[in-house]
């Protein structure tokens, strides 16, 4: 049952133009921003080859001859081509691994000629259309059985590992994003929950591991309470069994104040085991609970309970063992626990006091000393941001974020109106990553969360970002311009 | 496919999160932005270099023009600890002359914050002062192989002669107390340090100016910001005219020599200070450069306390150059008049008490008192004041109260005002100190019968007894006495030119400016008696608790329009007449006529060579 109109429009008439507005003006000011982080006080030309913007220019020029290209092309192709363009670019990954030149650590670029190309850019894009062609199989339904997870989750990881393999680092952490598209799709709310409490777990356990209470770290101590009174919470809210709750609440005071008590007499209480313990006894009062009269949230809260231990004594584990001393510094510097202004927090003091000094209305264009005296690393690339902090102060911040927080939430209103699932599952992609990389971009570069060197969408320096980005948002507008082509596959 | 319109409303919750994440920045880019000003003060410090520019101090000429204090470049070492990079410690001590400890040293001591509150890693701190011309040489060589480190250039101070250190004071190292409490000091600034380099600071450092270089990340120098458009040019400290006559001052100085205690000579209608020793003096070269630390110490363990002022904070019993304050007061108060004589029988005898006199003719009226010096004369007088006439006053308090009253509004008691630091202010008692030491109405004129010839619990600075003398040469007003004659470029602060009158009649001054007249003719100061000028004067000859007396002596000429009044302070030297009127004699025909007239050089011969520093014990003041 298939209706399709025989006369397909042309995409220029129903494409979003606000959404190519928008692209405009951020991939204009990037440019101007460029410019202004390369410039040298004894001035070199905006359109000058051999300078930063002059490349950029150019291709701004190569990125909007592929956005042509894109609207030109029959917008069913994107779906007819999806698993193809997936396979070619894991080829492609896995062919960079191998020819790639070691650039301070990391083979990701491939050398053509005079310039050089990043795949892992573009696999996004080809991620997010197999992930797209994945949901819009007939009858998928993620949750409708575990291999549905397994395909979609595959199809997320295997680009990861392999940009792992080129020690790309933040950009596989990019691929992170699409876990909001699984949510938006079906997957758990929960789950997003679980990892916001994992993240919460990891910050409090490395943040305030120097403290020492009741013989144990801090963090770890505070940890257990967060836990107990996540117990407590799920027995109530998501179990909503009052009288199981309030007998745990009854031995999680009580002890505590027993605990309490012996300290004051000078009895050391060994914490560890007095958590292990006291939550101990309460995971297996409600074991008890379930057998009498099994439900299944309260055996997910015990298993909540039980992971969150298990995470909190992995952590250290991982901090120390899988991370490597750069990224624990990283994030040691972002949690306030180090300052190594010459080292790790070099750049991150750099790039605040550059955007601090901008003001309001900033030190004006190409005046920004932060920047023209390159105090900022990478002040082109990842950190381009400052440049519009030290140069067009708090307006210019607000600005460039108000414009990116209109595109993601338009790009999330155009995909709901998508009638295609392969349209709207795509239009989460995009709006999902462009998400991540504001996050994480703006974040680091206002020392909010470590330093992760993924670029800023449209506005960092670099061919290839600006081009898989380009390609990831016109192929989803010439999608969105087909709307009315086809009611339903 | 139908929607699901349960999945739909996750749109919110993706939305959400993304209106969230964009609040918690926009709250933290209002932190950084607009919440917090030093990120632009960070910013500055990157990128730009504050080089600042010193400028000269100004210059210290005598009255006669005669330049006494000028400039002489030295170079400091400094460093902008961030900047230094793989210093190559073996080379850098071996160009400075230095051991590998001595610099080590000199970093701890630079980065402990009690020594050196001001420590940045970011602004130019100092590691060694001082470098001699051939060191200075060897570094400017090398200086590009040491990042981080350059050469200041700073001024020192330079002296023509080797007199009036206690009046030009010197110039030392800024300590943290003085950046804390004014801002314009930085670490390694000069200030100046007692004499007039300390209160003339503020004329004599000129402003400091800026050279704002701009600097990129690796330290490379890319010009200067906005093309010098904001640098500040120094400007110089503007110089200063003293009222001393530096010929004259050396001339006292020498005179001094061997001896301790103070000359002060003023001239009376302007209030400008000519010279002023204190003995034992120092050379104000000892105190410049790296040597000023180990000199320093040495002169302030001296015994005889060079450092101290004696001509300002010296306190001394007046002695006898007291009495024509007294015969004032008394004439002032109608206790006596021209005509009023009392007895001296050797002495002042009263109530079992006795005050001794030398021979001279009794009874005797003020003006041969004064002559002769007479003890009893002016006992009698304060005898009558606070006993025998109280009744006009109420009590014998009242009567004191009145007393000295009359000597605060002569300059005693309290500090003049000069424009020097540390001056002292003496002590003149009043009743209620009385009071307490007697207790109320338990004491009388006998009780304190001594402070009626200088004794007692009296207690004056040279330059008080000075500034009476030049009171009186005035007869009847005086300018607070002032070593500054004229600021360049700037009008004299109008206070310090006031005259001020005492609460003493005109003609009361005229009459006992002619007794110490009288005393030159045919009194005590006959030594002093130039062949052709009309010297007046009075001795003094203090008793004191640390050995033999103190010989002193005022005296102003000539007696019809005074230009220079006198007061000469020698610390157990013996009467007035033998250290003390020479010496103010001489000073005053050395000012007035240029040099010494044949028939006197046998006094300065004497003067020149003799110590009196054998006769003095241990000195505390």
């Amino acid at each position: 049952m298939e209706l399709r109109n025989t006369k397909q429009q042309s995409p220029w008439r129903s494409v979003d133009w606000i959404t190519i507005a928008l692209y405009l003006v951020l991939v204009l000011m990037g440019a101007l921003s460029i410019y202004a982080a390369s410039y040298e006080f004894d001035g070199t030309s905006f359109w000058d080859f051999q300078g930063f913007s002059g490349k950029q220019i150019h291709w701004i020029g190569v990125a909007l001859v592929v956005a042509l290209v894109v609207m030109l092309i029959d917008a069913r192709m994107y779906d007819t081509y999806a698993y193809p363009i997936y396979v070619a670019m894991i080829g492609l990954l896995i062919v960079t691994i191998f020819i790639a030149p070691d650039v301070k650590g990391s083979r990701s670029w491939i050398v053509l000629g005079s310039f050089s190309i990043q795949p892992a850019e573009f696999a996004k894009f080809a991620t997010s259309l197999a992930l797209a062609k994945l949901f819009s199989g007939y009858g998928f339904s993620l949750n409708a059985k575990s291999s549905n997870y397994a395909r979609a989750l595959g199809i997320i990881f295997l680009p990861v590992v392999l940009i792992l393999a080129q020690k790309e680092t933040g950009s596989a952490l990019a691929y992170m994003a699409l876990f909001f598209v699984l949510y938006r799709e079906g997957m758990s709310g929960l789950t997003l929950l679980a990892a916001l409490f994992a993240v919460v777990i990891f910050v409090v356990s490395v943040k305030y591991s120097e403290g020492i209470t009741m013989g144990i770290p801090t963090g770890e101590f505070a940890v257990f309470i967060i836990i107990m009174v996540i117990m407590l919470g799920m027995l109530l809210i998501y179990c909503k069994n009052l009288e199981v709750t309030r007998n745990v609440l009854i031995w999680f005071v009580g002890t505590a104040v027993i605990a309490c008590i012996v300290e004051l007499f000078g009895v050391e209480v060994p914490g560890t085991w007095f958590f292990l313990g006291v939550i101990g006894v309460a995971s297996v009062y409600c074991l008890v609970e379930f057998l009498r009269a099994p439900m299944q949230k309260l055996m997910i809260t015990i298993a909540t309970v039980v992971l969150s231990i298990t995470f909190l004594f992995s952590v250290n584990y991982v901090f120390n063992n899988v991370l490597e001393p750069h990224q624990q510094m990283r994030i040691k510097v972002t949690l306030g626990l180090e300052q190594d202004l010459r080292g790790a927090g070099y750049n991150v003091n750099q790039s605040k006091i550059a955007i601090g000094s901008g003001g309001f209305f900033g030190k004006g264009f190409l005046k920004g000393t932060q920047t023209k005296l390159s105090y900022v690393p990478e002040q082109h690339t990842d950190f381009i941001f400052c440049t519009i902090g030290e140069e067009e102060g708090f307006w210019g911040t607000m600005t460039v974020m108000a414009l990116f927080v209109i595109l993601i939430l338009r790009v999330i209103w155009l995909s709901e109106r998508q009638p295609t699932t392969f349209s709207r599952v795509y239009g989460y992609c995009l709006a999902s990553i462009l998400l991540f990389h504001f996050c994480i971009n703006i974040g680091m570069v206002i020392g909010i969360c470590p330093v992760i060197g993924i670029p800023l969408p449209f506005f960092s320096y670099g061919g290839s970002s600006l081009l898989g980005f380009t390609l990831l948002l016109f192929v989803f507008l010439r999608l969105d311009a087909a709307r009315r082509d086809s009611l339903a596959y | 496919m139908r929607k699901d319109y349960r999945l739909e409303k996750r749109k919110y919750v993706i939305a959400g999160f993304l209106l969230v994440v964009a609040f918690i920045f926009a709250v933290r880019l209002y932190e950084l932005q607009l919440g917090d000003s030093r990120y632009k003060e960070f910013a500055d410090i990157n990128a730009f270099l504050k080089k600042t520019q010193y400028p000269s101090r100004g210059l210290i000429y005598d009255r006669n023009d005669e330049l006494i204090v000028f400039n002489q470049p030295a170079y400091d070492v400094m460093m902008i600890p961030r900047d230094v990079k793989d210093l190559d410690t073996l080379e850098f001590c071996q160009t400075l002359g230095l051991t590998k400890e001595q610099l080590l040293k000199r970093f701890d001591d630079m980065k402990d914050k009690r020594l050196n509150p001001g420590y940045s890693t970011y602004t130019p701190q100092k590691l060694i002062s001082h470098l001699s011309a051939q060191e200075y040489g060897r570094l400017q060589e090398k200086l590009y192989r040491f990042p981080g480190f350059f050469i200041q250039q700073r001024i020192l101070r330079q002296y023509n002669h080797t007199s009036a250190g206690n009046i030009l004071g010197n110039i030392g190292e800024v300590g943290p107390r003085d950046i804390e409490r004014d801002p314009y000091y930085q670490r390694g600034d000069y200030k100046g340090d007692q004499g007039i380099e300390k209160s003339y600071e503020e004329y004599l450092r000129g402003v400091k100016g800026v050279e704002i270089l701009i600097r990129d990340a690796h330290g490379r120098i890319k010009g200067r910001y906005n093309d010098g458009a904001n640098d500040v040019a120094p400007i110089s400290g503007r110089n200063l005219k003293l009222s001393i006559d530096i010929n004259l001052q050396q001339y006292a100085e020498s005179l001094m020599v061997n001896k301790i205690g103070a000359v002060v000579a003023i001239e009376p209608q302007t209030g400008e200070i000519l010279a002023m020793v204190s003995s034992p003096t120092y050379d104000p070269n000892l105190l410049v450069g790296r040597q000023r630390g180990k000199n320093y110490a040495m002169l302030q363990a001296d015994p005889e306390k060079p450092l101290f002022d004696r001509a300002l904070m010296g306190a001394y019993p007046p002695g006898s150059t007291f009495k024509p304050s007294q015969g004032l007061i008394l004439l002032q108060e109608g206790i006596i008049t021209l005509t009023t004589q009392y007895p001296c029988y050797r002495g002042y005898i009263n109530g079992g008490l006795r005050v001794g006199c030398h021979g001279h003719g009794s009874p005797l009226a003020l003006k041969p008192a004064l002559q002769t010096s007479c003890n009893a004369f002016f006992c009698w007088g304060l005898k009558n004041m606070l006993d025998t006439k109280r009744a006009k006053y109420g009590s014998a308090a009242n009567a004191f109260e009145v007393w000295k009253n009359h000597l605060v509004s002569l300059g005693y008691g309290y500090k003049l005002g000069v424009d020097l630091p540390s001056e002292g202010r003496g002590f003149i008692p009043n009743a209620k100190f009385y009071n307490k030491i007697y207790g109320e109405n338990h004491w009388s004129a006998n009780t304190i019968i001594s402070i009626a010839i200088g004794q007692g619990e009296i207690l004056a600075t040279p330059l008080q007894i000075a500034n009476l003398c030049a009171t009186i040469a005035n007869r009847g007003w005086f300018i607070t006495p002032h070593v500054v004659k004229e600021i360049e470029d700037t009008v004299m602060p109008p206070d310090l030119l006031k005259k001020r009158i005492p609460t003493i009649d005109h003609q009361h001054f005229v009459d006992v400016a002619e007794g110490m007249r009288m005393a030159v003719t045919g009194g005590t100061c006959r030594l002093a008696n130039l062949p052709d000028i009309e010297v007046c004067g009075k001795t003094g000859t203090a008793q004191n608790p640390h050995g033999k007396d103190h010989s002193a002596f005022i005296g102003f000429a000539p007696y019809q329009d005074p230009k220079i009044a006198v007061c000469v302070y020698v610390e157990n030297a013996g009467f007035g007449a033998t250290f003390g009127v020479p010496i103010g004699s001489l000073v005053m025909e050395k000012y007035l006529k240029g040099e010494i007239s044949p028939s006197r050089k046998y006094i300065e011969e004497r003067m020149l060579n003799s110590n009196t520093k054998i006769y003095s014990g241990v000195k505390k003041h």
